[in-house]
């Protein structure tokens, strides 16, 4: 017997598997106003672990996501048909309590947005929206989270500054402690880093992977590197539909995306198969 | 392909050129020339008695306009409070909740033909709504007609500064489960502030320059201010009296009130300029 057999073999691979989904998205169909977006997406997003989602700008990546915690519903002219199933329960349900959705699914945007406020009272932004607590205890938690974002030392003695002061790149990790401080289940990351430099780029990445110990991350990137490096699954977007998902190493290995680009016929008939296996499903 | 001579294009190009030039500098030579005269003729007027005295009879030397000085900052600044809440609110809801309701459109084009209106049918409105009813003239009549001008300049600017708050900073406070309440006022309110401020300064000094809708409202009054429920005296009207006035004493005095009231007026408006050009830094 050689050692890759025996690798085949070996335990180990429990402990690889996917833990249960803490997301599923059904037959997930969206509209800017009727012009249709997203077709027929069928994602499973599992409990603590990394998930990319690549595919080409104007693709769908970030209407995908933007549902995720219903942002979208900002926007009167945008509509979400089908289900996203968070722990089992439909969170495009009506009845389901927006704050609450977005209290348990937060998002980290592409443009760090601080608040207009000091550092400190960014993150106890949301803070105070959900909880009642002390003054005391609010600031334990914010310090926790700007612990937790990585950006503790760096700021701990000028909490009064605005939030604006900071870097890009500290601007970003504000956003994110801004976020986990309401202990949320899920983090969406819409290109996290697209607007920061490469050193604050891989802090952002090393956070990302001591991160999803606790949380359920999403993360909409570009940079297929990035993809390869931080993400534990992998879903491919094209024209609105997911080509493929799966764990990053066999996608990223189908496509060979670290060394090239799909070419546009590949994409195109991998799009013909994937409309012609939820056709069925359609009527 | 035919040449075109380009001697015709630079002509024409010069001809405009010089119209142009010659526009901007006609519009200058009045504003140099109207704040000169103001400057030479209020500067001159202006003593200590001036903001310390009341106004005296004809022919009595000495006496100031402190009283419509206090009166003009009394319903300048009671104008101020009565429609600042209401046009924030306002400016809110047109900037925030009303995107595509036919009530916010309603309501953003009256107030555009608000702003348009001439003060002086907003003054006969005050006095048909107060002044009729209360029997005589005063000074809640003019609030209400300085508040009415007021309103609409504050809506419009409220919701022009709302609405150059990137969305981005609404959908991260949303994103954070803040409710739409919450996100307008400690955030979006918070990122437009000094905007909302400069609207508000725009909107002061608009009316402290108004007569008309005074003429009919709050009227005038020699004394010292008391109570809105008299006539109250004011810098405005004073000085529509004063200039009218046969009296050189007074007529000096009328550009003493001028000069206050123009550079009152301007230095507000270079204060916004400043805080607009903090804003963008």
């Amino acid at each position: 017997m050689d050692t890759s057999s025996a690798a085949l073999l070996a335990p180990p691979y429990r402990e690889q598997a996917a833990p249960p989904p803490k997301i599923r998205v059904l037959n997930l169909n969206f509209f800017y106003g009727r012009q249709q977006a997203l077709f027929h997406n069928r994602l499973d997003i599992p409990a603590r672990r990394v998930t990319a989602i690549i595919g080409p700008s104007g693709c769908g990546k970030s209407t995908h996501i933007r549902i995720y915690n219903r942002i979208f519903e900002l926007y009167p002219d945008q509509r979400a048909e089908g289900q996203v199933l968070l722990d089992g329960v439909n969170i495009l349900d009506p009845g389901f309590d927006l704050m609450e959705l977005r209290r348990r699914v937060g998002m980290i945007f592409q443009k760090p947005t601080p608040f207009p406020m000091s550092i400190f009272d960014n993150v106890a932004y949301g803070l105070r929206t959900h909880y009642r607590l002390s003054r005391s205890e609010i600031a334990d938690r914010v310090e926790e989270a700007l612990k937790k974002a990585a950006l503790w030392e760096e700021v701990k003695d000028f909490l009064k500054k605005p939030g604006t002061s900071l870097s890009g790149g500290q601007q970003q990790r504000l956003c994110i402690a801004r976020s986990i401080v309401v202990e949320p289940e899920v983090l969406l990351m819409d290109e996290p880093c697209s607007a920061i430099d490469p050193v604050a780029t891989a802090k952002i990445e090393e956070l990302i992977l001591e991160l999803k110990e606790k949380y359920t991350i999403v993360i909409v990137t570009h940079n297929m590197q990035q993809a390869a490096r931080i993400s534990d699954q992998t879903a491919y977007f094209y024209q609105g539909r997911i080509l493929k998902s799966g764990p990053t190493p066999e996608i990223f290995e189908e496509f060979s995306l670290l060394e090239e680009v799909p070419t546009p016929k590949r994409l195109a008939a991998l799009l013909a198969l994937t409309e012609e296996t939820e056709a069925p499903r359609v009527s | 392909m035919k040449y075109r001579p380009p001697t015709g294009r630079k002509v024409i190009n010069g001809v405009v050129s010089l119209g142009a030039s010659i526009s901007a500098v006609t519009g200058l030579v009045f504003l140099v020339w109207i704040t000169w005269e103001v400057l030479y003729r209020g500067l001159t007027a202006l003593n200590w008695d001036f903001f310390t005295h009341l106004p005296t009879p004809p022919g009595v030397p000495g006496g100031g306009m402190a009283n419509a000085l206090v009166g003009t900052l009394v319903l300048t600044g009671a104008a101020t409070v009565a429609s600042v809440p209401l046009g924030l609110l306002a400016g809110i809801y047109l900037a925030e909740f009303a995107e595509d309701s036919r009530l916010g459109d309603l309501s953003r084009f009256s107030a555009n033909v608000l702003m348009g209106l001439p003060s002086i049918i907003v003054g006969v409105f005050a006095y048909s709504l107060v002044v009729l009813p209360l029997g005589n003239f005063c000074g809640y009549a003019g609030v209400v007609a300085l508040a009415v001008i007021m309103l609409p300049v504050i809506t419009r600017t409220t919701e022009d500064m709302l609405r150059l708050v990137p969305n981005t900073l609404r959908e991260a406070a949303l994103a954070l489960g803040a409710p739409r309440w919450r996100v307008t006022l400690a955030v979006v309110f918070r990122a437009a502030k000094s905007g909302l401020l400069t609207g508000v300064l725009l909107a002061v000094a608009r009316v402290s320059g108004e007569t008309a809708p005074l003429l009919f409202t709050a009227l005038n009054s020699p004394y010292w201010f008391h109570s809105l429920a008299d006539p109250t005296p004011n810098l405005t009207v004073t000085i529509f009296h004063y200039a009218m006035s046969p009296y050189p004493d007074w007529q000096s005095k009328a550009w003493g009130a001028s000069f206050l009231i123009t550079f009152g007026v301007l230095w507000i408006t270079i204060a916004t300029r400043v805080m607009l050009r903090e804003r963008k830094g």
